[in-house]
């Protein structure tokens, strides 16, 4: 049995860009922003870092392929330099490369960037691509995001038996809750905070989601730092050290997608890293040690069922939790507290990264009192890429 | 001796009212008044000739051994390629054997009654045991024409051979005359037509006239013999005058379809022949005449075996199954005479790739999956490595048609965000008949009918449409099942 990564490395720093409609900036640009205050935060010189993993996604409206235009961009000295892509978990893909390195011993210091910069594609949502192979042109829908992802509701109403309405009220509280955050931090793209009615009254992009159920199309980048948890101490003597718990990923098998198993509403992926993760990381029982979360809200139902794919909630019982607060900032295991994608967007490579930036400053408490998770000790970050019946997902766990 | 042994119809479910196209452009041209009567059958947005013969195919072939037929003819003036054998993609579409006869049967209205002949010939001849005639036609009028008034869109098909035929052929007699009443030239995408008053009395006048008075002597009837007398012709007051002409027997001759299709081109005779047999009794003779520069002229008699057919096939469900098409624009832009706005992602450059096309035509054209022989897991797409986490055997799988199996909706929504002609575009999974799961597009339905658990039946659609290099490229479709009518 392999012993894991727990413990192994701990992150020196980290920068993220405000995400948002960032006209004035390319990709090129938000990268600098990113590594700059990751740099900064790191204490350390550009030399210091021997390796590097870049996040990405959308290669034909954002750096190409390859790691060569983060290269040249950050201008870094001439070290390996390695995309990572995995549909949405590219931003933690790049993350877990660095941990990886560190922690095999093969280098001391490495770096991991994401970025996206959607708004110079022109459109609103992703664009098409042929994200499943050329093939599947053939035969899959010319499906979007808000399409594939509105399937789960569909799904869920039915294999519970729940009216729709009710399901757009529990969606829309995800919503809400989110925005409530968001409202609250400077670097997030929407600002503002919606009322309920707002919510499940906005126009519809794919039955049953409204426009408000789906998360922004916005630029971003994020970057961390990484390094062994004795040259952390080392280097930042005064700072408390953010230690990687646990990093798991699962793809689907196909099972899901031809198969007569799946029941439509949970999603395996997830259940399966977030179940190798919590063994990792020596969690018993998520809904009591972790402190706080943030998860791949692309799309409001996307959140309510992966509360239940956590194992946070029970199969059948994420609305009663999200009425209850569960999970507000002032809940008992806060999601989303900067907003979450709802509130950020989801500039796919940068995501990850974003996410983890947050348990990050959260750990640290260096987040304003108003938003400041009370007592953090383990931040947990989930990614879902692809759509519900092929996917990968990628779970970190970071905590002190 | 050769014969029918089962018939198919396919009508379209969108209908456009002619008084509204007569709403929308009978400013430029009001004489089209005058034609404006009932309505047209209209293919959806991802209809087209062929796949409208493949849907009258799939209604005929209907509980028959997919694997006996040996030719597969395709008749149309309305192919979507001029080269590339069309037949060869609607033979694919109904999960026929490869090695078959196929042809195109085009360029004349009469396209499906020749076909139609040489189907009986090449199974009269030894040439199979059968065949199998698939006819559509979406002809375009010009905005504001007569033509576009009345063409309809629809199919028909026959399977042929020479046991257990429903009807039997007793001959036939065919004309063939350079008869200039409208034409296509060879890059024109509306017909083109002459003088009424010449086509009335010239064309219809004559030409039915002399291929019923041929086949009566060539097989000893009159024109009184006939039960039912199936012919095509666009202007009422000439088909009653015909009708008055021949001596046919009172009620014989079949309602000619067009108050409620249009005028279906090389489809039309096949689509009024299959309406004729869905309540044709044993020992009536049928004369079927399709016109179109010379005419063919086709006699049956309906056997015992029609009874044992059954109903659940032929024009009258398609017809019930209807929707009007409130909007005259819509139809334009499904036709693509002009250009709507599709967003960004309607302009997703499609080229295709032919030789990917060729390895995965099994399970694009003919929608065949797998079943893995370790594990009988039913799967789709059919791939090297069963899906089965329990099993996963290798170049384990039987390929399974499954296009007639359909299946029920596991998940759906309505997308206002994807490119669609007929926004929002509706999609989801569907759990297949006899096991495994597909995401694929629904057609001919909003999100508002659908729920799940609801029976979806497949069919063969435009799946893509590069314009770019004018390549259609097709895949199958779920719609909500066919209520049976009556």
């Amino acid at each position: 049995m392999a012993e894991g990564i727990k413990d192994k490395v701990a992150i020196l720093g980290m920068g993220c860009t405000r995400f948002g409609e960032r006209w004035d900036m390319g990709s090129d640009d938000l990268l600098v922003e990113a590594f700059g205050e990751a740099m900064e935060d790191a204490c350390i010189e550009k030399k210091d870092i021997q390796a590097a993993w870049v996040g990405s996604h959308i290669t034909e409206i954002n750096i190409g392929k390859g790691g060569v235009y983060v290269a040249n961009a950050l201008h870094l000295p001439r070290v390996q330099v390695t995309r990572a892509e995995n549909f949405c978990a590219s931003g933690t893909e790049a993350f877990r490369a660095a941990v990886y390195g560190v922690a095999s011993g093969a280098c001391d210091i490495a770096l991991a960037i994401g970025v996206e910069k959607l708004k110079d594609t022109g459109y609103g949502g992703l664009p098409n691509y042929p994200g499943f192979g050329q093939e599947f042109l053939y035969y899959l829908p010319m499906a979007t995001g808000p399409g594939f992802f509105a399937q789960l509701a569909t799904a869920y109403a039915s294999k519970y038996g729940i009216p729709m309405e009710k399901v757009k009220e529990t969606m829309a509280r995800v919503s809400w809750k989110s925005h409530r955050n968001g409202a609250r931090n400077p670097k997030a793209h929407l600002r503002r905070e919606v009322s309920m009615e707002q919510i499940i009254g906005s126009p519809m992009i794919a039955y049953p989601l409204g426009i408000f159920d789906c998360c922004g199309v916005s630029d971003g980048s994020a970057a961390a730092i990484v390094t062994t948890p004795e040259l952390a101490r080392k280097i930042k003597p005064n700072q408390e050290l953010v230690k990687v718990k646990a990093l798991q990923g699962s793809v689907s098998s196909g099972e899901e997608y031809v198969g007569d198993l799946w029941d439509g509403v949970g999603i395996p992926t997830t259940r399966e890293a977030s179940r190798k993760a919590y063994a990792e990381a020596g969690i018993k029982d998520p809904r009591r040690e972790i402190s706080m979360m943030e998860v791949h809200d692309c799309f409001s139902i996307t959140e309510m069922c992966t509360m239940e794919d956590l194992g946070i909630s029970p199969n059948g019982g994420a609305a009663e939790d999200i009425a209850a607060g569960f999970f507000d900032l002032d809940g008992e295991l806060p999601c989303q507290p900067d907003g979450g994608l709802k509130c950020f967007g989801h500039p796919i490579g940068a995501s990850g990264l974003r996410m983890l930036y947050e348990m990050y400053l959260q750990l640290l408490r260096r987040v304003p009192e108003e938003r400041q998770v009370k007592d953090p000790e383990i931040g947990l970050t989930h990614n879902l890429g692809g759509h519900p019946a092929q996917n990968v997902c990628s779970i970190a766990i970071v905590g002190l | 001796m050769a014969g029918l042994i089962s018939y198919g119809g396919y009508v379209p479910r969108y209908r456009l009212n002619c008084m509204a196209i007569f709403g929308a452009m009978g400013w430029i041209n009001p004489v089209t008044l005058t034609v404006a009567r009932g309505e047209k059958a209209v293919g959806n947005f991802d209809e087209d000739a062929l796949t409208m013969a493949v849907a009258a195919g799939m209604d005929c072939v209907r509980g028959f051994d997919r694997c006996g037929i040996d030719a597969v003819y395709f008749a149309t003036t309305t192919a979507p390629f001029k080269e590339r054998l069309n037949a060869n993609i609607v033979a694919s579409a109904l999960g026929t054997r490869e090695d078959v006869r196929s042809a195109d049967y085009t360029a004349s209205l009469k396209a499906g009654t020749t076909a139609l002949l040489s189907a009986l010939e090449f199974t009269a001849a030894g040439g199979g045991s059968r065949a199998l005639v698939c006819a559509g036609d979406q002809r375009l009028g010009k905005i504001g024409s007569v033509q576009e008034m009345l063409f309809g869109d629809a199919g028909a098909a026959f399977l042929v051979g020479e046991e257990n035929v429903i009807a039997e052929f007793k001959g036939s007699y065919s004309t063939a005359h350079d008869f200039v009443d409208h034409l296509r030239g060879a890059n024109s995408l509306y017909d083109r037509m002459w003088e009424d008053r010449w086509i009335r009395e010239v064309g219809y006048g004559q030409f039915i006239a002399e291929a019923v008075a041929g086949v009566c002597a060539k097989l000893g009837m009159t024109a009184a013999d006939f039960d039912k007398v199936v012919y095509p012709c666009t202007y009422g007051s000439t088909r009653r005058k015909i009708d008055r002409g021949m001596g046919f027997k009172e009620g014989a001759v079949q309602d000619d379809l067009l108050a409620a299709v249009g005028d279906s081109g090389a489809a039309h005779p096949l689509l009024m022949l299959a309406k004729a047999l869905e309540d044709a009794r044993p020992g009536e003779k049928i004369l079927v005449v399709g016109y179109g520069s010379g005419c063919d002229a086709l006699v049956f008699e309906v056997t015992e075996a029609i009874t044992a057919l059954g109903k659940d096939r032929g024009v009258s469900r398609w017809l019930a199954r209807r929707a009007e098409l409130d909007n005259y624009l819509k139809y334009i832009v499904w036709r693509r005479l002009i250009q709507a706005d599709m967003g960004m992602r309607g302009e997703f450059d499609l080229e295709t790739r032919w030789s990917l096309i060729w390895r995965e035509r099994k399970a694009m054209l003919g929608l065949h999956g797998g079943i893995c022989r370790a594990c009988g897991t039913q799967q789709f797409p059919p791939e090297r490595v069963c899906a089965n986490p329990a099993c996963g055997a290798v170049d384990s799988m039987d390929l399974v048609y499954l296009a007639d199996r359909g299946g029920r909706v596991f998940s759906y929504t309505g997308d206002m965000l994807a490119a669609s002609y007929d926004p929002p575009a509706a999609y989801g999974n569907i759990e297949l008949g006899g096991g495994g799961k597909m995401l694929m597009d629904f057609t001919d339905c909003t999100a508002d009918d659908l729920e799940v658990g609801m029976p979806m039946e497949f069919s063969f659609r435009i799946k893509l449409y590069d314009p770019k290099r004018d390549v259609t490229n097709y895949f199958w479709k779920a719609v909500p099942a066919l209520q049976e009518v009556g």
